[in-house]
């Protein structure tokens, strides 16, 4: 038996290993365990701001705090917004126009961002004087910068389409950690509150949480059918929740190391490419390539409200820290703040 | 740290990779499915009546709300 086939027919046992254990603890299921409870009341949101100013689409965005958000276009902007006053607070040039993503850090410090350049630039919103110039241009990745993450304001984790995730040191700009083990591009990443670990998704259509400071891949959850454009953690930081290509998103517990539940509806037939839990995680808000913004209960896997108003795929979205609204962005290259 | 460059990996090297990670996941010590409903559905309960998206937010609470004026929605 060759090496090659010696390795397939380990994996393929210790897999087997696993979803033997996976189910030696499924007592029951998260449908039965909630079968008593009603399902939350219908959810309607209305449109409270538009933000305008964007020229083309808007590919991400990301709330500061519970009042600013930055969001990304291919207009070559990234803009600060006072989502309650509707202004701009900073609208800062790009040199790549082609930007994927954007975060802001939670110090509120710094924004940074990254597309097709496979760079993450980081911009200091603080300067002395006045002036918001890039800080640090983060190079090494072989392939897009799909998500960036500040874990404070000297350390951001990057996914990118190489296939991998990395966090950095800012000061040096060098990567202290390399994440590996995904085999298709990384599009989505998420820190855990706590900020000991953090869950990437991929294009080989796994999820997979991993342990920030010993760069450990800890678990791997499978199930989806096509690429996870969007992954984030459940509020407690013990569940992880994805959406998918394939028009569904999926409630992964950790600690029981398996899928709980799966929210689809036989009348989505589009891919999901953005998600966000509402304050205490009842609801699962997810943006889809048909416009809307679908708004799920999270215990029954019933669709409670629509976000509809968008003229193009809603790309990113967003829950404010304080839970009192939530941001969707779009091709059209508008922001919707919603509640 | 060197790059890991995954497309310089030969399909040996992915198959030697799989099965490390696995070995690690085989290992993990895994709680009962209901206690983990338990504590989700306990967390989301104890916080759902204060969900602003739940509940709803009366309107001079709402820092998102038009102030005066005719707004066309």
């Amino acid at each position: 038996m060759g090496e090659m086939e010696q390795l397939r027919k380990e994996a393929e046992s210790l897999k087997d290993e696993i979803t033997a254990a996976r189910k030696a603890v499924q007592d029951l299921t998260l449908q039965d365990h909630v079968a008593g409870t009603a399902v939350v009341g219908r959810v309607q949101l209305k449109t409270r701001k538009t933000l305008r100013g964007h020229l083309s689409k808007i590919y991400a965005v990301h709330w500061g705090d519970s009042k600013l958000c930055v969001s990304a276009s291919q207009d070559g902007k990234l803009i600060v917004w006072d989502s309650y006053t509707t202004n701009k607070v900073h609208a800062i040039p790009l040199k790549s126009s082609w930007v994927m993503t954007c975060s802001y850090a939670p110090s509120g410090n710094m924004v940074a961002c990254g597309g097709l350049d496979n760079m993450c630039s980081i911009y200091n919103l603080k300067g002395k004087d006045g002036n918001v110039k890039v800080m640090r241009e983060l190079a090494a990745h072989t392939g897009y910068l799909s998500c960036c993450r500040f874990l404070n304001d000297n350390e951001i984790i990057t996914s990118s389409g190489d296939c991998t995730c990395v966090l950095w040191d800012i000061e040096t700009g060098s990567q202290k950690t390399v994440f590996a083990g995904h085999l298709g591009d990384c599009m989505s990443l998420g820190v855990a509150p706590d900020f000991n670990t953090f869950i990437s998704g991929a294009c080989d259509f796994t999820a997979k949480l991993w342990d920030i400071r010993d760069g450990q891949c800890r678990q791997t959850f499978g199930g989806h059918e096509s690429d996870i454009n969007a992954i984030g953690f459940f509020p407690n930081g013990n569940a992880v929740i994805t959406g998918s290509d394939d028009a569904s998103c999926k409630l992964y517990d950790l600690r029981s190391d398996q899928e709980l539940i799966t929210y689809q509806d036989s009348g989505i037939m589009c891919g999901v490419t953005s998600l966000a839990p509402s304050l205490s995680g009842r609801l699962i808000l997810a943006g889809y390539d048909d416009f809307n913004c679908n708004i799920w209960d999270s215990l029954k896997a019933e669709r409670v409200g629509v976000l509809s108003g968008h003229d193009n795929r809603v790309s990113c979205i967003g829950v404010t820290p304080d839970g009192m609204a939530c941001c969707t962005g779009s091709w059209d290259s508008f922001l919707k703040i919603w509640n | 740290m060197p790059v890991i460059n995954v497309e310089d990996l030969t399909d040996l090297d992915k198959a030697k990779m799989e099965v490390t990670q696995l070995k690690i996941e085989v290992t993990l010590e895994r709680a009962k499915v209901s206690k983990c409903c338990e504590e989700i559905s306990e967390y989301i309960q104890s916080g759902a009546d204060e969900d602003p998206l739940v509940k709803g937010i009366p309107e001079e609470k709402n820092p998102f709300k038009e102030k005066g004026g005719c707004v066309i929605c």
